[in-house]
């Protein structure tokens, strides 16, 4: 009885679960290990083999999918290789919708209250002209927050992404304090996550689910980048002011148009935000020139 | 110390020895063990539901835990100032207020490791230091120079405790059974002979050369993980020497106050002389003038060029909403304490009682303000926040748990008081043998 157990259970681990087996995931809640000896109960169904057999399983055998996580913590610090990637903002075009900011809000339920893209109000200097500009963390090439989190806990990777493990933040605030753009928010208290969400495995990549007492902040949407679709808060814009892409293949998209990043810097003299601390931002800003929204409409 | 010369060693034996708390000390320690049950209380509700029970939030991230954990980690620098450095230099007159400073340092260093703690978002994960842990992060620093700084701390409080354990472990008083077989418990193996006499001196004099680049080493580093970020008001070179200044004078207040009280309580006018508060009066002025000095290196420099980031910080501390705190800070902390101690009558006790008290009440807010206003003054403009993201007021529960450790510190020292000799009895003794016999 016991053999037979394990044996029907290995045919099944085949069938059911080949594709998430081969994620191989470190986790020491290993979703197989038999929590308990289950009774046939002689009912089967059929399953798809790998090999692409038809076979038969025992319905008691049957576990809903665990929530295994797509990517190993390991994989999701190193990055997508080959990559480098680069944001260009174009303020010429912001009115302040913040559609950016409600996407990204939504899209990776971010507490209510706090946003990891923000819109700010700028002027810089007593007559100089007012405009918008959408702030999002720069994924520095110099990343101050990664110099001083004790844990390895925010951490840079490859392809040039800034990212936040929140299995692993001790919730020092370091980061915060060294960030100079202000970027990062803190979950004071409970994040508010759906009960859905709040139950998955935390990933690196989607940065979801928010837990209490770590940070959070802006993470470029890698996990978009992987299906090679764009960033929520790109295509949420609604005026293209969002540029999206790859530094090594020198290019970027708001989705509608794509632009060599080389030339759309050098056409429209782009510039990165505090140059001078040498944090080394990934993100390029196109100067408020020839705008197509005064920047009233935004008020 | 004229007329220590004229005690014997019996006299001043039982005059050191610990004593039973009046009405005054009990009522004293319930004081203090209330605020820490308040304390308690307020920190299991931060527990519970996080640190959204306090009112720090995304722009101030720090607030009076940090600034509290600065003010423990600058007052315990002057165990090493009045022990090491004092008799590294052979400055006799500092016998009776080592074991005063030592013990402040200790329950000091010991709060600051708790209320870093309790500033954690999430204290359960405080091993991942350990697991994880990255050297290149101040915060690593800091870990390992605290914890070398508290073990050093130690060792320099029990090791000169010695002798006098074995003397209080040979007393007959009326004491409870459990005190003496506690005394016996941690002094049992000293006899006192003078091999053993040897060692003590030499690992006293080791560690006290060790603990002067350790406790340079916490306060600097204390000073860096503010002086590492970009901020204004922090980005600044001056800022080791600055928090090591201010620490020192903080420090020498705790242990002028200290001095005061103990000497009431036990009567001890005889060891704690006029002369020894003339003398720590003189070292308060001094301690605080070179921290006046870094304070104007501090804020003088950046004022005379008013570069933008620095502006609206520096506006606010000087003529805005932290104004009065500003001032008070530097007046009461500071000024008034150098031009009361100049004077010769200002430094009998019960003045630099007050000065004393002024010194570490000012240092207090000091930090404060080191820590909040900048945090409120980041590069990009805050706009779109909630409005409570543009204040900081701490909120009830962050006042109880920060008093309560300030309770907590006190506490530990009172009862090191009650039980153990403050003033290090051998110590007295061959010193007044040696003046005796010269
Ligand atoms: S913008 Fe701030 S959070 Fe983002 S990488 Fe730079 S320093 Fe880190
Ligand atoms: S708050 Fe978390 S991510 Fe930030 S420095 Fe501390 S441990 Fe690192």
């Amino acid at each position: 009885m016991n053999e037979h157990t394990s044996t029907s259970r290995r045919d099944f681990l085949l069938a059911g679960f080949a594709t998430a087996a081969a994620v191989g995931c470190s986790d020491s809640t290993n979703p197989f290990t038999p929590e308990m000896a289950v009774a046939p109960s002689g009912e089967k169904v059929k399953l798809l083999s790998v090999t692409g057999e038809i076979i038969e399983v025992d319905k008691a055998f049957l576990k809903p999918v665990p929530d295994v996580p797509q990517l190993s913590n390991a994989e999701e610090r190193k990055g997508i290789p080959g990559k480098k990637f680069v944001m260009v903002i174009d303020l010429a075009r912001c009115k302040n919708l913040r559609k950016c900011q409600s996407a990204c809000n939504h899209m990776h339920r971010v507490h209510s209250g706090q946003n990891w893209i923000k819109v700010l109000s700028m002027q810089d200097g007593e007559h100089t002209a007012p405009y918008w500009q959408p702030t999002t963390c720069m994924h520095c090439d110099e990343p101050p927050c990664v110099k001083v989190c004790p844990v390895d806990a925010t951490f840079k990777r490859q392809d040039g992404l800034v990212l936040i493990d929140s299995d692993r933040c001790i919730g020092c605030r370091f980061c915060m304090a060294a960030c100079p753009y202000s970027t990062r928010v803190f979950n004071w208290g409970d994040p508010g996550v759906t009960a859905d969400v709040a139950d998955q495995h935390y990933s690196c990549e989607t940065s979801m689910p928010q837990k209490k007492g770590t940070v959070g902040k802006c993470d470029f949407c890698p996990d978009m980048t992987r299906r090679n679709e764009l960033p929520h808060c790109v295509s949420a814009c609604p005026n293209g002011v969002f540029f999206f892409g790859d530094m090594n293949e020198d290019s970027v998209s708001n989705g509608a148009e794509t632009f060599r990043f080389s030339d759309l810097i050098k056409d429209k003299a782009g510039y990165r935000l505090m140059e001078d601390l040498g944090t080394k931002p990934s993100v390029y800003y196109l100067p408020p020139v020839n705008r197509n929204f005064p920047y009233e409409s935004g008020l | 110390m004229e007329n220590i010369t004229t005690l014997t060693s019996e006299q001043i034996t039982k005059d050191l020895m610990p004593q039973q708390f009046g009405r005054n000390g009990k009522i004293w320690v319930a004081i203090l063990v209330l605020i820490c049950l308040i304390g308690a209380y307020a920190y299991y509700l931060q527990l519970k539901d996080g640190l959204i029970v306090t009112n720090m939030r995304d722009y101030v991230s720090w607030g009076i835990y940090i600034s509290n954990f600065v003010f423990f980690v600058a007052i315990s620098l002057v165990g090493s100032l009045i022990t090491a450095v004092f008799r590294l230099a052979n400055v006799e007159w500092s016998t009776p207020l080592t074991r005063i400073a030592e013990i402040i340092a200790v329950s000091a260093i010991t709060f600051a490791s708790l209320i870093i703690i309790v500033d954690m978002g999430r204290p359960e994960r405080l091993l991942n230091l350990f697991a994880y842990g990255r050297i290149q992060s101040p915060i690593m620093w800091d870990v390992i120079v605290i914890t070398t700084y508290l073990f050093i701390s130690i060792l320099l409080l029990y090791i000169p405790l010695l002798p006098d354990l074995k003397i209080m472990g040979e007393q007959d008083t009326k004491g409870p059974k459990w005190l003496k077989k506690f005394y016996r418990f941690l002094g049992s193996f000293w006899k006192g002979n003078p091999a053993q006499e040897k060692i003590s001196n030499k690992s006293i004099t080791i560690l006290c050369i060790l603990i002067i680049p350790v406790a340079f080493c916490i306060h600097t580093v204390t000073s860096w993980l503010f002086a590492t970020t970009y901020r204004p008001g922090w980005d600044s070179t001056n800022f080791g020497a600055y928090f090591i200044s201010g620490a020192f004078l903080v420090g020498a207040g705790a242990v002028v106050t200290a001095m005061f009280v103990v000497r009431k309580m036990y009567s001890l006018e005889k060891y704690i002389t006029e002369e020894h508060f003339d003398k720590m009066g003189k070292i308060v002025v001094l301690l605080a003038l070179l921290y006046l000095y870094f304070n104007v290196n501090e804020y003088l420099v950046p004022a005379f060029k008013m570069k933008k980031a620095e502006e609206g910080h520096l506006d606010e501390l000087f003529t805005g909403q932290f104004a009065p705190l500003f001032w008070f800070a530097i007046l009461v902390g500071m000024v008034i304490p150098i031009l009361v101690l100049v004077t010769k009558k200002g430094r009998k006790p019960l003045p630099m009682f007050i000065t004393g008290i002024m010194v570490v009440v000012g240092a207090w807010f000091k930090r404060y303000l080191i820590v909040t206003p900048t945090l409120l003054h980041p590069f990009l403009p805050m706009t779109n926040v909630p409005e409570n993201f543009k204040h900081y007021f701490p909120s009830w529960e962050e006042w109880a748990i920060a008093l309560g450790s300030l309770s907590g510190a006190l506490l530990i020292i009172t009862f090191f008081v009650r039980i153990f000799p403050i003033i290090p009895i051998q110590e007295t003794i061959t010193q007044q043998n040696e003046k005796a016999t010269s």
